[in-house]
């Protein structure tokens, strides 16, 4: 397979939503440019050809099967892995050179956890506050503050590991805001998490981007990054296959009304696919059936007396009818 | 291209003394435990061999056993105990916790951090030998103000073990691997360096293995001092554990740069 290149430039300028919460008002007009980017392991292009310009201010998406290349792409955008060819500017500046200023200015949510387990909650901002060089009174009205967003104000002297899995993640997030990032990036951040705690951190991440604040995520969930981003690049083999917002994505590539039924009743039902206004298809124990006319495909189904249900397409369908539907190890 | 562009000194920032401190910290928490091994297992040392063995050695090099033995296991524990903290506690730090991992996402480096983790091994060589010399000055051993001269040696000396334990950890896949360093390099120096015994007694050719090696020429400069003498040869016994020391710095921050940043 091998897709056209995919434009990622954004339709809609974002500088409106630049708020002057963070008092940066002369920033660079993209957060993230990457250009041509490439990383080959073992002679496999990890990340193969990869532009992405990410405006300051926006909600970034990237979604991808399992070894697609988004840990890779943004291990790079973090100086964490050597870049093969192509350029990657970040805040204006460039990688690796400029490593080290960009990185004051980066709040990291890594996949795994990296909190200090020798230390309580506090001491775990304190110290990560003290490598970007930070102390004294402000420090501790922002710890204070980063305390309270992230719901741990009663936990300050807990030990790490007495901390549930959500409260671990909102520490963790808490932490990326130690130095008031103009860019946070975050890989899998709800990875594990309960209903409950995921939706929190998601009040977070949208209050971020309500301030200013840009945004890449890596994510498995569509329905977090359908609900969450601006815009989504979806990464397979080390390419991007799709960029733009979920709603464009969904215009563009499935039809707009998902009808479901069980294998079973497919099975009796379905002599003739193509005499129906849709297209089918068949995962693990039931069919989906895509169409721009539901009315006429619910009524067949009635006529047949099958139990189905109806909905609207959704990122997922997006992603599965992009990226296939093999088992990625 | 930024593998490429690495330049092969290693160079750390300032900013190294916020993880120096981080490890600071830690050691506080668990400060007692820590201090007692210090104070406690040199007292041990020195009770058991000085008097056990003192009694049948009698006079060495012109000095009571104990003596003798006290000014070779402030060595030997210096090396000890910074290769441990470069071993261990390094590992846990580099592979089991993402300590490092963590710090990379701020504005420190992998040079700051090989760095912090050295100079931190050496203080904790330190800490260890400044209580053996407590010790040894309340059992009367040590009289002479030139032992506080030992210290700054020691403190590099222990950086220079630091830095070689680092070497160590940056190839290592688990704590095992630490058994072929610990078997293959610290116990033969700890052994043929004239920590317990002159290195005289040796045959010429175990001499001049032992002084291809640090601990020797640490030892060769600190029991003059810890026993009110001058050591002679000082210059070459610090070049060569100043070349360890910068060798090993060079390698570990290469090599623990080639693991993680890939």
């Amino acid at each position: 397979m091998s897709p056209e290149p995919v434009t990622t430039v954004p339709a809609a300028s974002v500088a409106s939503r630049v708020s002057g919460t963070l008092g940066i008002e002369d920033r660079p007009a993209l957060a993230v440019d990457i250009r041509g980017l490439r990383k080959v392991y073992d002679g496999t292009a990890a990340v193969d050809g990869i532009d992405l310009a990410i405006p300051a201010g926006e909600f970034f998406g990237l979604l991808g099967p399992n070894g697609a290349g988004k840990t890779t792409t943004l291990r790079m955008l973090l100086g964490l892995t050597p870049i093969d060819a192509g350029s990657v500017r970040v805040l204006g500046m460039s990688i690796p050179e400029q490593e080290r200023e960009i990185r004051k200015h980066l709040g990291v949510v890594p996949q795994f956890d990296t909190l200090d387990p020798d230390f309580t909650v506090e001491e775990n901002l304190l110290t990560y506050a003290s490598y970007f060089g930070l102390s004294g009174p402000v420090l501790a009205q922002r710890i204070e503050d980063l305390l309270e967003l992230a719901n741990l104000e009663t936990r300050r002297r807990s030990r790490i590991n007495t901390l549930s899995g959500g409260m671990k993640r909102r520490l963790t997030l808490a932490r990326a805001l130690i130095n008031q990032p103009e860019l946070v990036i975050l890989d899998e951040p709800t990875t594990g998490l309960d209903p409950q705690a995921r939706h929190h951190l998601w009040r977070q991440l949208r209050r971020l981007r309500d301030r200013g604040v840009t945004l890449v995520l890596t994510t498995h969930y569509m329905e977090e990054a359908e609900e969450l981003c601006d815009r989504i690049a979806i990464i397979d083999a080390g390419r991007i296959i799709a960029c733009d917002s979920p709603r464009a994505l969904i215009a563009a590539h499935v039809e707009p009304w998902v009808i479901s039924l069980s294998a079973r009743s497919a099975r009796r039902f379905i002599a003739d696919p193509s005499a129906l206004p849709a297209r089918m298809l068949e995962i693990a124990d039931s069919w989906l059936i895509y169409t721009a006319d539901p009315a006429a495909v619910r009524a067949e189904l009635d006529a047949a007396g099958l139990p189905h249900a109806t909905r609207a397409a959704n990122l997922e369908d997006v992603f599965l009818r992009l990226t296939g539907h093999d088992l990625r190890e | 291209m930024s593998r490429a562009h690495r330049p092969l000194l290693p160079r750390p920032s300032l900013r190294f003394i916020p993880v120096w401190r981080r490890n600071l910290r830690v050691w506080r928490k668990m400060m007692m435990p820590s201090l007692l091994g210090n104070f406690g297992e040199p007292v041990l040392y020195l009770l058991a061999f000085g008097y056990g063995f003192g009694r049948l050695v009698g006079e060495l090099d012109g000095m009571s056993y104990m003596v003798f033995i006290a000014s070779g296991i402030i060595c030997s524990s210096a090396m000890f105990t910074a290769s441990f903290e470069g071993m261990y506690s390094a590992y846990t730090r580099m592979a089991e916790q993402n300590t490092w991992l963590a710090m990379l996402g701020t504005p420190l480096t992998l040079d700051d951090i090989v760095f912090a983790e050295a100079v931190w091994a050496a203080s904790k060589g330190l800490i260890s030998a400044a209580a053996i010399l407590v010790v040894a000055s309340a059992l009367g051993l040590v009289t002479d103000v030139r032992a506080l001269l030992a210290l700054p040696v020691v403190f590099l000396a222990a950086f220079t073990f630091g830095s070689l334990a680092l070497v160590i950890t940056a190839v290592a896949r688990s704590y095992d691997f630490f058994l072929y360093y610990f078997t293959l390099a610290v116990t033969p120096m700890l052994l043929l360096s004239g920590v317990f015994f002159p290195l005289q007694e040796m045959p010429e050719w175990v001499q001049r293995l032992a002084f291809a090696l640090p601990l020797a020429h640490v030892v060769e400069i600190v029991r003059p001092l810890m026993t009110g003498r001058w050591p002679t040869g000082v210059g070459l016994h610090l070049t060569v554990i100043v070349s360890y020391g910068a060798v090993a710095l060079i390698l570990a921050t290469t090599l623990i740069h080639r693991r993680l940043i890939r």
